[in-house]
Formats: structure tokens, C-alpha cells, sequence
């Protein structure tokens, strides 16, 4: 052991072949299915790869689930901002049940999700059987799609907010009252920008997920073809049909958005990062 | 503006933080919270801000009540213990901020707004650094900034809550005499809260002392030092010699050691409490008082000699301490483990269960055998 | 001037009684939180409710208690235990190595960690059946060595441990960035090997924050159905997962049977759920001293 090792797992052969194994590990696990969903997209060609993509129903189906996400984004952000912001700037009973409540849909399977929307607002559910006889139809339809995608997605802003929004404290907020800021102002001015990346992030978070949601979607929308097929839907019903090159060309826009995904956190939390610890341009007092 | 604080209670859950407390803040006047941490100090602090509300009591400026004013009407300019800089917004910008925040029409022009500004940069010294954000200022800057920002609305009150806790040791002390030089020049009542006795003896006009919820005693700096009213001032205020014992025979008496106390009721227990500028040393016993200690350690750094003994004979829970002018040091030349004798001039007496001491004056009758060793 | 003056000529906002927030927007954020809340989370429950109620109990055991259905339970439950664990081995090493070391790639490591967080179920369960499919890219070496995971038991837990690689990182993560590496020197300083200094120091900081992701890693395993159902081939009593029966049991329109299994499913989470919160709050709260 050399004189300079002080912490453990610092000996040259220990961490070469931990690093090793763990990048071994993550390409074969995470990097090459990647690959693979690009390569099966384009392994019958350009030509064949963009007919699966404009074919009439695919488009159907980016156009539903671009839909869906548009419907979802904001009601999730105006919900996880509201719930945030009560739940780390206020103290009242039942706070500590309200922050657990919100991780229900993590903890749910999205079928038993989708199941819940099918009882009560299907044909047969207390509250469907009403609605249906005023014909109006939730389930089977685009408007059920969209309401078991909120029910999925609903924690992803209220959850990247509060554990930032704890540890920030209300200091800013309660200097911005004692300087008289009106309740707008403050959060526009104070707590909007303290905020702001998070947001952003939670709501790409959210995107990602309406956009990619199966299980529940799967459970409500009855795949017919051309009218409520959103697309993970359309890439399962095209692998069914052993036609994997348009499966996996439409999995690939879907891989597309995750990639997105994965860049627009990268960013986030560089710049979280640099608000934290800048670079000083001075020093002493 | 003076303040009044009427029987003001405040509980969190099972914790009593302000029991039934009524003070009186002058107007004009510096007066600084004095307290160990979880006194209350800074509950109250927040009460008269209206930053937290109190369970019940009232708290008036200049005679009326404003218990039920929301902050933002009270017009008080309040410094965070963190400052509480708006990270996203410039040093200038933070001090527009509550100018802009007032309504449409009390709101000066903009031009007003920036030529107020830059006088406030000027007052606060930093006028080269509108621009930067508050993450690239050091402590005692941004401490200046969020003071500036404190003062731009013209408040009449001012309220700061710990407001050199995060400072290092030079730093605190310029700004301790900015921060006076500056209420000095505009006389607006102030407020603050620490726990530091240096820092509220040197800065305050006026000394609250607080524990558990409670005001122990108010009195401007020199009378609290010279005439604290509890034991629990005598500990939190400096450090004081105790000599725990009973009182026989008109004196008090611990194992070897024994105190004359002319007119002191007999069989009570007592504790005599001495400033360590209340007692000499000299090398045998007086008349009046015999309390034979061993020099621990001596440390010649700062203005004064400070002498650590440890009792022969007799105990006490802490070491004693005696100061002496470096004049005094070369003259006499205590080394350690020698034995001396510790000669007070003026003693605090607490007898029986009294919270309040009673002051007892050997001076003049003893004085001049004690300079005579 | 005095204040009264002013403040008898501006507008003044007065609370009502005692009990006043100073920050603004309290009724509005509840008011909005709690509507969503119930509206989204909580009224959908009623359905269940009110199907299950119209079982009798017998019923309700009888379809609980199929034999099909107490097969998923138990692939479900192995399969979800083995990714779980999986994980936990998995994940340490990932944040061990993305904490304690620099290399080249290290940012694209930990981007890509989140990747089964991003990327749709169907879309990660296609391109695994795909890989480990008899002439796929994994599937053919696999079979050399006779080890068979496409529409086996193996490939569900292929599926799951892929879905739920990040909890344990995640968690992990932050809590070995907290370490303080003096603890280890004067560990290492008072001559303990490093197994040791790893057992008896690092271990006992980093292992409440473990379990949590493992159950978390779990709690999400159960419930797994994308990606799941392209690579385990769903051959009833061998590869069926209860999220599958449901699904199954829904196009049967056996909506009441549906029902009753989703129940047990549902309860299963919902104490899963609540007991890591308990977990997380009280291990968090003596972490913290308070």
C-alpha cells in the first residue's frame, strides 16, 4: 500500500477494475439497447425507415400523443407548483400525508391505473354510467387517455420542486413580504427563478413520461388504429404484426425524446451547479 | 419610533418560547436581544416584525397597536440573520426592490429610484459592485447590501436578527462600528438580536437579557455589567468567581475558605458572586476575607494579565480568574503553582434562595491592606 | 407624521384573528393541491371500491386465489426480489464508482444512468426481447452457454431490473458524496485494512440509504408491465406477471375478477409505499441528529 492511499478502494487495481466492471455493465445494459433501437430502425434502410414514419397511422399516433402531452404538461405544472409551494412554505395538518399521497402513482401499477379510470368512468362505473347517458364517452377515447397520463405523471414537478424549495427556505420570500412585494411579485420576481430550472427539468420529466406511458394508456384506449393508438401503442401493435422495422422506427423517435431527455438534465444541473458554487470575482470585505 | 411589547406569549407545540414578555424599546435608541439560543430572542425579534405572530399579547409602535398589521404595512426595514439576498438579482437590483414593490402611487420614478440607489451604494461603500450578484460578494459585503436594502424604504424601525453571526472575527468588529456610525447619523430604533456579550455591551444603547422565554433584566450596557439583578445575568455576562458556602459567625465559609459578611442572617446557605476586576491577589489573607488559590495558568496576551487559579483547601465548579495590569505582573511576578490569596473589593451576594443579590462593599475598610502585599 | 396617520390612509390588509401566514398563496396552492388530489388520485379509488363491494367474499377469495393467479404472484414476487437485489449489487458499484473516481466518460455514465426513467416501457421491453431473442445480439451468446432468458422467467427479471436501474444509484449517490473522507484516514490511520475501514465505517452510513433504493428498486419491479410483457413470453403458470392478469382478466371482461386482483396489488403497494416514507423519515431524522 502506497504512503499516499487514504481512502478506501484508492489502490490502482481496485479502482481500475471497479470502473471496469461498472462501464462494462452499463453498455451492455443501457448503451447498446440504445444502439440496437436505432440500428433495427434503419436496418431495412433510409427509404423504409421514413415510410414507417409518415405511414397514415403512425402519424395518427404522433399527432394523439402530442396531444396527450400538451393536455398534461401544463395541468402538472400548475399542480406540482401549487402543492410545492403549500407544502414547503406552510405548515399545516395533514402535510406530511399530502407529500406521501402524491407518490401514489409511482408506487401503482400503471395497469391497476388504468383499471381505476376503466371502473369509474367507464361504461359500468358509477360516474361513467351518468356520463354515458348523457353521452358523453371517456374511456375509449382520446379524453381517457389523456386523464390516466395525468394520473401517471402527476408527481414529477411537485417532486423535483419540494426538496429543492426545502433546503432553499423562505428567507428570499419573507424578505420580499417585509419589502412589501405583493404575493405575484414575490413569486415571479423571488421564487420563479429559484426555481426555474427544476421546473423545467420536472417538466421534461413529465413530457417524457406522457409521452412514453403505456401500461395505463393500454388499459383505457381500446388500439383502434387511427384513433386512439398514442405511440408506444402503435409500436407495440406493429411488433405484433412482426413488422419490427416499423416498430423500432417508431420506438426510435420515442428513443429520440429520451435522449432529449437525458441532455436537457445534464444541462439542468450544470447550471444548478454554477448558481451554487460561481466563481468569486472578489474577495475580502 | 418607540416600540412596546405588551405581555407577549408564544408557544411552539409543547415549547413555551415567550413567556408573558413586556419591554419597552426607546425610541431612537439601539437596543440589542441578549440571550444562549433558545431563549426566545429571535421569536420576538420576529413578533415585532410580524413576521411570526404570538399567541397572545400586543405589540405597539410608537402607541399603536400593530399586532394585527401584516408585515408589509408595518414600514420596519428587517435584516436576515443569512441576508437573504434575491440570488438572481443584482446588488442594485436588491435595493430597488422594496422602492418598486411600492404601490403605483407612492412609487418614485424610476430615475428616483436609481439616484436613491446609488446613494445607498455610496453610504454602504460599495458603489462599484451594482452590478455583481450576490454570490460573488464576501460576507461582510453582502451583510452591507442587505442593510442598504433594509434602509432604502426609509423604515423607521430597524430589525436585525443575528446580524454579524456569520462574520469572521475582523470582519464583525469594522462592521459593529459602521453599523453604530450609521444609526448614529440617521436615529431610526433598532433592534437586534445576538448572543454575543461583547458584541451587544459594545454596540447597544440598551441591553435586553433574555432566558427561556423570559426578560431577565434591561439596563444600558455599564449598568448590566456593574449591577447584574440574577445569578443567570452574573454567568451569561462575563465570567464571574463564585464562592458557594454557608454563612457562620458573620462569615460565609467553604472547607478553608471564609468571607467576612457584616449583617448577614446566620445558617443560610449563600453564593458570593466576584468579578475578576473585583478581586486582588496578594500573598497572605486579609482581615475580612481568606481564599487561598493556586495559580493554574497565566496568559499575558491582550491589554490585561489574566491570572487562572484553582481553589487550596475549598471547591468551587469553575476556576477562578483575576486580571492585573501588566504594571502589576512585572511588579509582583506570580508564577504558576504558587499559593496567593484572593482579596475582594466588591462581592454579590446571593443568600438563601433571593434571586436578586444584595452588593457588598469591603472597600473601603479593606482597600488599603489589600494594596499593601 | 406619525405611523397611524399613515397607516389610516393607505389600504391596510388586516389578518384575520391569530392565525395569519405571512407568505402569500396559502389558500390558493392547498386549495388547488387538495382538488387535484382528490379529483385524480383518490376519487378513481372509489371504483374499485364499489366493484370489489359488489363481490361477496367468497367470490372475492375464490378469484384471488386461483391457481393462475397465485403462480403471478409468486413469479412476480421472485422475479422482482432477484432485480431488486440485482440492483442493489448493480447500483452501488455505479455510485460508488461515479462518486470515488475520475475517468474519462464519467459524465456520459451518469447521464445515461437515467436513461430506463426516460425511455417508454414499450419501447425498452421490444428492444430487449429483440437482444436476448435466440438470434439476437445477447440471445446468441446466451445460448451457447445454454442459458435461455427470452419468454422465460428470466427474461421478466431482465425486464425489471432494466426499468428500475436508477433507484438505487439515485439514492446511494448522494449519501457516499456526503462521507467524510476524515473518518476513513483516521480509520485507515489506526491501521484497519480496507474491507475493514468499508465495513466498519463506510457500510453503516451507506446502508439505510441502500435498502430504500432496493425497496424502491422493488416497489416499482412489482408493478412492471411494458416492458415485461414482449420478453417473457406470458405462458400461463410459468412467465405470467399480476399486472398481466389483470390485463388479462380486463379483456376477458371479467372486470370484477380484474378488480379483486388489482386490490391485492394496489394494498401491496400502498403499505410499500408508506412504509418507506416511515423508513425514509426516521433513518433521515437520526442521520440529521433530530
Amino acid at each position: 500500500m502506497s504512503a499516499e492511499q487514504h481512502r478506501v478502494g484508492d489502490q490502482p487495481w481496485v479502482r481500475r477494475s471497479l470502473i471496469g466492471l461498472a462501464v462494462s455493465l452499463t453498455v451492455i445494459l443501457l448503451v447498446i439497447p440504445v444502439v440496437v433501437i436505432f440500428t433495427e430502425a434503419l436496418s431495412a434502410g433510409w427509404s423504409t425507415f421514413s415510410d414507417n414514419i409518415l405511414d397514415e397511422y403512425s402519424l395518427h399516433a404522433i399527432g394523439l400523443t402530442l396531444l396527450v402531452a400538451l393536455l398534461t404538461v401544463p395541468l402538472n405544472l400548475v399542480f406540482g407548483t401549487a402543492l410545492a409551494w403549500a407544502v414547503t412554505r406552510f405548515r399545516f395538518p395533514g402535510r406530511k400525508l399530502l407529500i406521501t399521497l402524491i407518490d401514489i402513482p409511482f408506487a401503482v401499477s400503471p395497469v391497476v391505473a388504468g383499471l381505476l379510470y376503466l371502473l369509474l368512468y367507464g361504461r359500468n362505473g358509477w360516474l361513467g354510467g351518468w356520463l354515458s347517458s348523457h353521452d358523453v364517452q371517456l374511456m375509449f377515447a382520446w379524453p381517457g387517455i389523456v386523464m390516466v397520463t395525468v394520473f401517471v405523471t402527476c408527481p414529477f414537478v411537485a417532486r423535483e420542486l419540494i426538496p429543492l424549495m426545502q433546503q432553499q427556505g423562505s428567507e428570499e420570500e419573507e424578505a420580499g413580504v417585509v419589502l412589501g412585494a405583493s404575493g405575484w411579485r414575490i413569486f415571479s420576481k423571488i421564487t420563479l427563478p429559484n426555481i426555474k430550472w427544476a421546473l423545467i427539468y420536472g417538466v421534461v420529466l413529465t413530457n417524457a413520461r406522457a409521452v412514453g406511458e403505456f401500461g395505463a394508456v393500454s388499459v383505457v384506449s381500446g388500439n383502434v388504429r387511427g384513433q386512439t393508438n398514442t405511440l408506444p401503442l402503435h409500436v407495440e401493435l406493429l411488433y405484433q404484426d412482426y413488422n419490427v422495422a416499423g416498430a423500432f422506427a417508431a420506438a426510435s423517435l420515442l428513443a429520440a425524446i429520451a435522449i432529449l431527455t437525458l441532455i436537457a438534465k445534464a444541462i439542468v444541473e450544470w447550471r444548478q451547479s454554477r448558481i451554487e458554487h460561481p466563481a468569486p470575482k472578489t474577495g475580502g470585505a | 419610533m418607540s416600540i412596546t411589547i405588551d405581555r407577549i406569549k408564544k408557544s411552539f407545540g409543547k415549547f413555551q418560547a415567550l413567556n408573558d414578555v413586556s419591554l419597552d424599546i426607546p425610541e431612537g435608541k439601539l437596543t440589542a436581544l441578549l440571550g444562549p439560543s433558545g431563549s426566545g430572542k429571535t421569536t420576538l425579534l420576529r413578533i415585532i416584525a410580524g413576521l411570526e405572530s404570538s399567541d397572545s399579547g400586543r405589540v405597539l409602535f410608537g402607541g399603536d397597536d400593530v399586532s394585527n398589521l401584516h408585515v408589509r404595512d408595518r414600514n420596519i426595514g428587517f435584516v436576515f440573520q443569512h441576508y437573504a439576498l434575491f440570488k438572481h438579482l443584482t446588488v442594485a437590483q436588491n435595493i430597488a426592490f422594496g422602492l418598486e414593490s411600492l404601490p403605483r402611487r407612492s412609487r418614485p420614478s424610476k430615475q428616483e429610484i436609481n439616484e436613491r440607489v446609488a446613494k445607498l451604494l455610496e453610504m454602504i461603500q460599495l458603489p462599484q459592485l451594482a452590478d455583481r450578484y450576490p454570490a460573488q460578494l464576501s460576507g461582510g459585503q453582502k451583510q452591507r447590501v442587505a442593510l442598504a436594502r433594509a434602509l432604502a424604504t426609509k423604515p423607521r424601525i430597524l430589525l436585525l436578527d443575528e446580524p454579524f453571526g456569520a462574520l469572521d472575527a475582523k470582519v464583525r468588529k469594522d462592521l459593529r462600528r459602521w453599523l453604530r456610525a450609521l444609526h448614529d447619523e440617521f436615529h431610526f430604533t433598532s433592534i437586534f438580536v445576538t448572543h454575543d456579550q461583547e458584541e451587544a455591551l459594545e454596540l447597544s444603547d440598551q441591553v435586553v437579557v433574555m432566558s427561556q422565554g423570559q426578560v431577565e433584566q434591561v439596563n444600558s450596557p455599564t449598568g448590566l455589567y456593574a449591577r447584574p439583578e440574577s445569578r443567570f445575568v452574573f454567568d451569561f455576562l462575563g465570567h464571574v468567581n463564585v464562592l458557594s458556602g454557608v454563612v457562620k459567625g458573620q462569615s460565609l465559609v467553604q472547607g478553608n475558605a471564609r468571607v467576612a459578611l457584616p449583617g448577614v442572617v446566620n445558617n443560610q446557605e449563600a453564593q458570593l458572586y466576584l468579578r475578576p476586576h473585583e478581586v486582588q491577589l496578594a500573598k497572605a489573607p486579609v482581615a475580612h476575607a481568606r481564599l487561598p488559590l493556586r495559580i493554574e495558568a497565566i496568559s499575558l496576551i491582550g491589554s490585561e494579565v489574566r491570572i487562572e487559579l484553582a481553589p487550596e483547601g475549598w471547591e468551587s465548579n469553575e476556576i477562578w480568574e483575576v486580571g492585573m495590569s501588566h504594571g502589576e505582573f512585572a511588579c509582583h511576578n506570580p508564577t504558576r503553582g504558587e499559593l496567593w490569596y484572593a482579596i475582594p473589593a466588591v462581592g454579590h451576594l446571593f443568600a438563601g434562595d433571593s434571586a436578586q443579590p444584595e452588593t457588598v462593599d469591603w472597600h473601603s475598610t479593606a482597600h488599603a491592606s489589600a494594596a499593601n502585599m | 407624521m406619525s405611523v397611524s396617520a399613515q397607516a389610516g390612509a393607505a389600504p391596510v390588509r388586516r389578518f384575520a384573528g391569530r392565525s395569519k401566514r405571512v407568505l402569500p398563496g396559502f389558500g390558493l396552492s392547498l386549495g388547488i393541491s387538495l382538488f387535484f388530489v382528490s379529483l385524480v388520485l383518490l376519487l378513481p379509488l372509489t371504483g374499485l371500491v364499489v366493484e370489489t363491494s359488489g363481490m361477496t367474499w367468497d367470490q372475492f377469495v375464490f378469484t384471488i386465489t386461483d391457481p393462475r393467479v397465485i403462480e403471478s404472484y409468486k413469479v412476480t414476487l421472485w422475479t422482482a426480489l432477484a432485480a431488486s437485489l440485482f440492483n442493489g449489487l448493480f447500483g452501488l458499484l455505479l455510485a460508488w464508482v461515479l462518486v470515488r473516481y475520475e475517468f474519462p466518460g464519467k459524465r456520459l455514465i451518469d447521464a445515461v444512468v437515467d436513461l430506463p426513467f426516460a425511455l417508454p416501457t414499450a419501447v425498452a421491453g421490444i428492444t430487449l426481447a429483440t437482444l436476448f431473442a435466440q438470434n439476437g445480439w445477447y440471445g446468441q451468446v446466451l445460448a451457447k452457454a445454454g442459458i435461455e432468458v427470452a419468454f422465460t422467467p428470466l427474461g421478466i427479471v431482465v425486464a425489471m431490473a432494466f426499468t428500475s436501474i436508477p433507484f438505487v444509484v439515485r439514492t446511494v449517490q448522494p449519501v457516499l458524496e456526503e462521507l467524510s473522507p476524515a473518518d476513513e484516514e483516521a480509520a485507515v490511520s489506526l491501521g484497519a485494512s480496507d474491507s475493514r475501514v468499508f465495513r466498519k465505517v463506510i457500510f453503516p452510513s451507506l446502508w439505510p440509504a441502500l435498502v430504500t433504493g432496493i425497496a424502491l428498486s422493488f416497489t416499482r419491479s412489482l408493478g412492471e408491465f411494458g416492458a415485461i410483457i414482449f420478453i417473457a413470453g406470458n405462458t400461463p403458470y410459468v412467465s405470467e406477471v399480476t399486472s398481466l392478469m389483470i390485463f388479462v382478466r380486463l379483456q376477458e371482461y371479467d372486470y370484477a375478477a380484474a378488480s379483486a386482483i388489482a386490490s391485492m396489488v394496489l394494498l401491496v403497494s400502498l403499505v410499500l409505499l408508506f412504509a418507506i416514507n416511515l423508513w425514509q423519515g426516521r433513518y433521515l431524522r437520526r442521520l440529521e441528529g433530530r
